[in-house]
């Protein structure tokens, strides 16, 4: 305990320790923070998409943040809903269960360029007789205009620009473009910047009767992260891939670690035909190639993160680090200490858990964090070749999905920067962690 | 499986022990044909040359064998037990630690360095009592007070203490459980002379206060002579001569015995210190002849003969001079 705050201690002397350890430090704050704000099963369904989970959102827009470095302002998502206290909503009851209910959406626009496009989704509750909505359009300036009138229905969707009657009306622009120009008659010009309102008023023909309505400005950006080709926020795999590349990378770095250095403790212990067999098969090991072998249980066998991360951590046991551990054991095994405790009986697991391995943990500890980033790339790797666990939300997930669909050829850097810098993090913050380890641990580099 | 005899009023009897280990040159007969024995609550000094087989004799006792190890026969008795019919497992089981222990050479170095002394202190108790950790620890500061380690060390990793004080914990470990004897290689060997006297006394006093015997295997004829009841001489693998120390110290019988003596500086004394000339013989390719004989100075013709083991009693001398 005390040598390692004593470490810990002299950790804080090394710049570079400090800014890994911050990193670390804040990666597994975001994991928390994926963990709880989205649970496991919701990530799930989130990353799987389907009906109705991101119709609310646009195709392939930009983080929003992506307005600050261009010169014409593209407009951001919008969401209101009269549920949720976003939009107005007031009640005005009327004669014989007629009711007025009015929503107004009001919002500030303040771009150079269109939405792609707008729609109004409808909840109703009635058992017979249908609400009625009327929508009609309240620009900065001039007079309200009268964009579609219908039947609510139990669920219904109002996409402005599939509205060809209005586009007719708007002299033939596209409606979330000609609602936006003072004058559709003078051809596009502009979007005029000021307050809009979008007011529906609906009217109600039962007692128990509702409407609740949202309305969404789909922008050309859209939140922190953007979104991919499903509409999918990448936010949720950005948060969700943290957790699975620090998880992966942890277990794999240790279970490995600790398994070849077991192994290797043993293998030196009982020596004779153990010795050998561990050495042979160390040596086979060697020479068979890792990632085809991962390849074809990926392809052949299962795709899952656990069966994968198994393989990988048995693969990574008989490597050359048993070799290494093996030379320093073969040291340590002729220790006096090590006769003494022959010598009172302790048994060999005894001798080879409490008096072999915990000599070289501190020759353990660099190569373990360093071990890390290594096993985070791998994950990263094996996604980005479509081997990665297909329910999953992970970094190597968004990168494939961005080769496959073009992205850096469409211009959608922020899809594949975004995983990637986060990767290049992790790889940083492991990599400055385990240096200044190996400089506290190995002496002899401090000099360089 | 053991044999049981019948008690003699010895903790230990060795009968023609026999230890040799294989090389490229052949077998070195490190232990060649060894008897003797030791009474309860009694302290045996085995003197000897580096090299001479008091080490491989102590590993011998205690089955502490080498990987190269070329024959091991003979027989030991301790207490009532047969302890080289003994499995391994049984040997690990009940004698290592439980009936006899060892301080082993350089115990300095004999503590794990990433154990707390405490708590390596209690370890043997919590393998072969299966005590809980309370209870061994409770039982390591008792011992800590035995052998004069201030109690508070107990929290101490190895590297944190003088080379006494090292020496000190290794005593108490080899006497936590309690054992009828412990083996004492070169207990003092790399410690300052004041260290040496107070150990040697607190020796003086655990034997004693716990009634142990200890087999004391060291180079240093006379600090040993205070804690000695009976001293072995080794030369060449071979016993050449078991005594009793009150005689041994004074009149040595064995001409080589004589020698060591005789190599002992004495304070204001006439004579310098004497050596022995010459080295002793390689233990590989060893002539069927007295293996002392090359260096003696009472040298005769019946000395290229391999001398029989004369006894007096329990005291034994190979030479024939006494024969």
């Amino acid at each position: 305990m005390k040598t390692l705050r004593n470490t810990f201690k002299e950790l804080l002397r090394y710049p570079s320790a400090i800014f890994g350890l911050a990193i670390i430090a804040l990666l597994i704050a975001l994991s928390i923070y994926a963990v709880i704000s989205i649970p496991y099963k919701e990530a799930l369904r989130l990353w799987r998409g389907g009906e109705g989970v991101w119709d609310q959102y646009p195709r392939n827009a930009p983080p929003a943040w992506t307005n600050l470095f261009k010169s014409q302002k593209v407009p951001e998502t919008l969401f209101l809903s009269s549920a949720d206290g976003s939009a107005e909503k007031v009640l005005y009851p009327g004669e014989n269960d007629v009711n007025t209910i009015v929503m107004t959406y009001t919002f500030d626009y303040q771009f150079d360029t269109f939405p792609d496009d707008m729609s109004l989704f409808f909840k109703a509750k009635f058992t017979e007789k249908q609400p009625h909505l009327s929508i009609s359009w309240l620009p900065p300036a001039g007079e309200a205009f009268r964009v579609a009138d219908f039947g609510a229905g139990k669920a219904k969707t109002y996409p402005f620009s599939q509205d060809t009657k209005l586009q007719r009306r708007l002299a033939g622009l596209s409606p979330e473009q000609g609602l936006f120009i003072a004058d559709p008659k003078a051809g596009l010009t502009p979007p005029v910047r000021g307050t809009y309102k979008v007011r529906v008023s609906a009217t109600t023909f039962e007692p128990d009767s509702d409407v609740d309505g949202e309305f969404v400005l789909y922008g050309q950006v859209y939140g922190l992260a953007g979104t991919d080709h499903l509409r999918r926020d990448l936010r949720v795999a950005l948060l969700w891939g943290t957790p699975v590349a620090l998880a992966f990378g942890l277990i794999a770095a240790l279970g490995t670690t600790i398994l070849t250095m077991s192994i290797a403790a043993i293998s030196t212990w009982f020596g004779g035909w153990v010795d050998a067999v561990i050495q042979r098969i160390t040596a086979v090991n060697m020479v068979l190639p890792f990632l085809p072998i991962l390849i074809m249980i990926g392809t052949f066998y299962s795709r899952s993160i656990v069966v994968i991360l198994g393989a990988v951590i048995l693969l990574s046991i008989f490597t050359g680090s048993i070799m290494t551990y093996r030379a320093i054991f073969l040291q340590v095994k002729e220790a006096p200490y090590i006769e003494a405790a022959r010598a009172y009986g302790a048994g060999s697991w005894r001798i080879i858990f409490s008096y072999l391995t915990p000599r070289i943990i501190p020759m353990l500890i660099p190569n373990l964090v360093a071990a890390i980033p290594g096993f985070v790339f791998l994950e990263a790797a094996l996604a980005f070749l479509g081997l990665g666990d297909p329910s999953l939300p992970t970094w190597g997930k968004m990168i494939n999905d961005a080769q496959q669909n073009g992205a850096l050829y469409q211009g959608f850097y922020y899809w594949v920067l975004e995983p990637a810098a986060l990767l290049v993090l992790t790889g940083l913050a492991f990599a400055m962690l385990g240096f200044s380890l190996d400089r506290i641990f190995n002496p002899r580099l401090r000099g360089l | 499986m053991s044999e049981v005899r019948a008690p003699d009023n010895n903790v230990l009897r060795i009968e023609d022990l026999v230890m040799y280990f294989r090389t490229q040159k052949g077998a070195v007969r490190a232990v060649d044909h060894v008897s003797f024995d030791l009474g309860y609550n009694e302290a045996i000094v085995v003197l000897g040359e580096s090299g001479c087989g008091k080490t491989s004799l102590a590993k011998a006792i205690l089955r502490l064998l080498p990987r190269n190890i070329d024959t091991y026969t003979g027989k030991v008795y301790l207490e009532e037990v047969e302890t080289m019919g003994l499995s391994e497992e049984e040997f690990r089981r009940q004698v290592r630690w439980v009936k006899m222990s060892l301080v082993p050479q350089a115990a300095m170095n004999a503590l794990n360095p990433v154990l707390r002394v405490g708590d390596q202190v209690a370890e043997p108790m919590i393998v072969h009592h299966g005590v809980t950790k309370e209870q061994a620890m409770a039982q390591a500061k008792r011992m800590f007070q035995h052998v004069g380690v201030p109690v508070d060390f107990i929290n101490r990793y190895a590297f944190e203490l003088s080379g006494g004080m090292r020496q000190r914990v290794a005593l108490a470990m080899s006497l936590v459980t309690a054992p009828a004897l412990v083996v004492l290689d070169e207990p003092t060997s790399a410690l300052d002379v004041l260290t040496q006297a107070n150990i040697f006394n607190t020796l003086k006093r655990i034997k004693e206060d716990l009634q142990i015997s200890f087999i004391l295997i060291t180079h240093d004829i006379a600090t040993s002579s205070e804690l000695a009841d009976r001293a072995v001489v080794m030369y060449a693998g071979e016993i050449v001569e078991v005594n009793d120390s009150a005689t041994f110290f004074t009149t040595p019988l064995h001409p080589y015995s004589q020698k060591l003596l005789a190599s002992v500086p004495r304070l204001r004394a006439v004579q310098d210190p004497e050596f022995i000339p010459g080295q002793p013989p390689s233990l590989v390719d060893l002539p069927p002849a007295c293996r002392f004989a090359p260096r003696c100075e009472h040298r005769w013709e019946k000395c290229d003969e391999d001398p029989p083991i004369i006894h007096k009693g329990r005291i034994q001398v190979r030479c024939w001079l006494h024969a």
